[in-house]
């Protein structure tokens, strides 16, 4: 069943609307460092996150869909690409879609590339100073000022790809969220404009909170 | 509408047949009345390359009123041309301003391979067709007309979705190449139906399975194919193919 075309839609569809609840925590988290309070409220809930059993073992389950989303997403593309060897010479029979749903794999590889700088910025640190043992962490808010706040080309370069990482991501949502859910089968047209509408609103609330966060302590509107 | 006469530049595609490599040639079309078809248009191109002892340019073509889905012609871009839901037999030559160059391609998926010119091959459509597009009924005299009671707006939305004339256009616009609309018109157009309830499951899993083995790429639902329709096939009978397919899948043991 998963082998098929659609199969393999549905694959991209579960992960991605996985992904999609793993972002909803992720930004509700980091937006505890809106609270101002230098860092206090932010540090209890990573804490907990980094610090509790539960969280970790689910970490293994975001990885495994993160790889099969954009593994399978690559897969599809190749596969897509391949359906037409010769091109057009003319072409503008794209007409009635929009640029992001055609983009979806550029998007993809985008936030793919702000990924491995972010995990390599947070994640990797502080697992390395954790080990395999629930206690250790380093301070992430610290960490997040260190990263974000200097005036040098490498934390410029830092923030680009942040930016780019989070326009790609609210790009890559706007046309994925609602594709999703017509992928599981949605058809009733109420629903589908319904799905339409939560998806933008969800592909801009949710990169717009997490592209403040850099930006914040670069120009140090929290501190 | 006032009615003119034209000069056109053509770009036409040529290629003998499907071993052979392609190119695109110039043709100059001179005194087309606006009120043409297009088709018509490359019948007195046609006539033109026959006096002069040239090969004619091939094209597919039966009805010529919109309705058999055989004009394949992507037209300055588009599949069957400029305007919304139309097919290229209707459409006219007013489209086009005098001295216009158009540039005209054959259907491109290597799921279509080019036969001669513009003509390509569609055979991979029958054979989905064949894996389960079908209805299975007992013959004998024809059956009461209205003896089974169908609800309104599904007769409506199983009716919209037979429209379909399986001309190919939504596999041409789009950027996977994929089948999914065309297939998604012909399997909810049955499924919607009391008479299609029988093969219900098997038909989705074979067609599906004959699309894939065909080799279009898959959907990412980006709307060309809808955009493109000359039968304004809805693109949610495709969410309604992807529920048929997840529930058969899940339900029958094949
Ligand atoms: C937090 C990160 C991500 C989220 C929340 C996310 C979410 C989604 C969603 C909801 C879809 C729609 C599925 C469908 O149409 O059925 C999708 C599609 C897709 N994603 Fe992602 N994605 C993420 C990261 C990535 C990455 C890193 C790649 C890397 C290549 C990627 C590649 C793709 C591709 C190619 C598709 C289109 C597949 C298709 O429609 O056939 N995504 N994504
Ligand atoms: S769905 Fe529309 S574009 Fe596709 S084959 Fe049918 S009529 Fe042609
Ligand atoms: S020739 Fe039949 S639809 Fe155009």
């Amino acid at each position: 069943m998963f082998t098929s075309s659609i199969g393999r839609k549905l694959v991209m569809s579960f992960t991605g609307i996985f992904l999609v609840l793993f972002l909803i925590v992720h930004v509700s988290i980091n937006a505890c460092i809106f609270a101002n309070d230098g860092g206090e409220m932010f540090n209890k809930a990573a804490h907990f996150m980094g610090a509790n059993i539960v969280p970790r073992i689910l970490e293994i389950g975001l990885f495994l869909g993160f790889i099969l989303h954009i593994v399978q997403g690559y897969m599809l593309e190749a596969k897509n690409r391949k359906a037409r060897s010769a091109k057009y010479a003319v072409s503008y029979g794209n007409k009635g879609s929009k640029w992001y749903s055609r983009s979806m794999a550029l998007l993809g590889t985008l936030i793919l590339i702000f990924l491995i700088l972010h995990l390599s910025n947070f994640w990797l640190p502080n697992r390395a100073s954790q080990g395999l043992s629930l206690s250790g962490e380093i301070d992430l808010y610290a960490k997040m000022k260190d990263t974000f706040s200097g005036h040098n080309p490498v934390t410029a370069i830092t923030i680009l790809v942040y930016v780019l990482g989070c326009a790609a991501l609210g790009y890559h949502l706007a046309h994925g969220f609602q594709s999703a859910f017509r992928t599981i089968g949605v058809h009733n047209k109420r629903y589908n404009k319904m799905l339409t509408s939560i998806g933008y609103a969800f592909a801009i609330i949710v990169p717009l909170a997490f592209v403040m966060m850099p930006l914040c302590f670069h120009f140090g509107w929290i501190s | 509408m006032e009615h003119y006469n034209m000069n056109l530049n053509l770009k036409v595609w040529r290629q003998k047949n499907s071993n052979t490599k392609g190119e695109f040639k110039m043709y100059r079309v001179e005194n087309i009345s606006s009120e043409m078809s297009f088709l018509e248009m490359f019948d007195v191109l046609n006539e033109k390359l026959i006096a002069d002892g040239e090969e004619p340019i091939a094209f597919d073509h039966d009805c010529r009123e919109g309705i058999c889905g055989a004009c394949s012609m992507y037209i300055d871009g588009k599949p069957h041309g400029p305007w919304h839901a139309n097919t290229t037999c209707q459409l006219h030559m007013r489209a086009f301003k005098d001295g216009d160059t158009v540039v005209v391609e054959p259907w491109r998926a290597n799921t279509f391979p080019v036969i001669k010119d513009l003509v390509v091959d569609r055979t991979a459509f029958d054979r989905i067709i064949q894996a389960g597009g079908y209805i299975s009924v007992n013959t004998g005299n024809a059956v009461d007309g209205n003896a089974l009671p169908i609800n309104k707006d599904k007769a409506d939305a199983s009716f919209a979705a037979a429209m379909c004339i399986g001309c190919g256009a939504c596999v041409a616009a789009c950027k996977n190449s994929s089948a999914m609309l065309f297939l998604s018109a012909k399997v909810s157009h049955l499924a919607l139906l009391p008479q299609g309830e029988p093969e219900r499951h098997s038909r989705v899993l074979n067609m599906i399975d004959q699309m894939d083995k065909e080799g279009f790429g898959s959907c990412t639902n980006t709307g060309a194919c809808e955009a493109t329709c000359p039968k304004e096939i809805s693109i949610s009978n495709i969410a309604k193919l992807n529920q048929e397919y997840l529930c058969a899948s899940l339900t029958s043991e094949k």
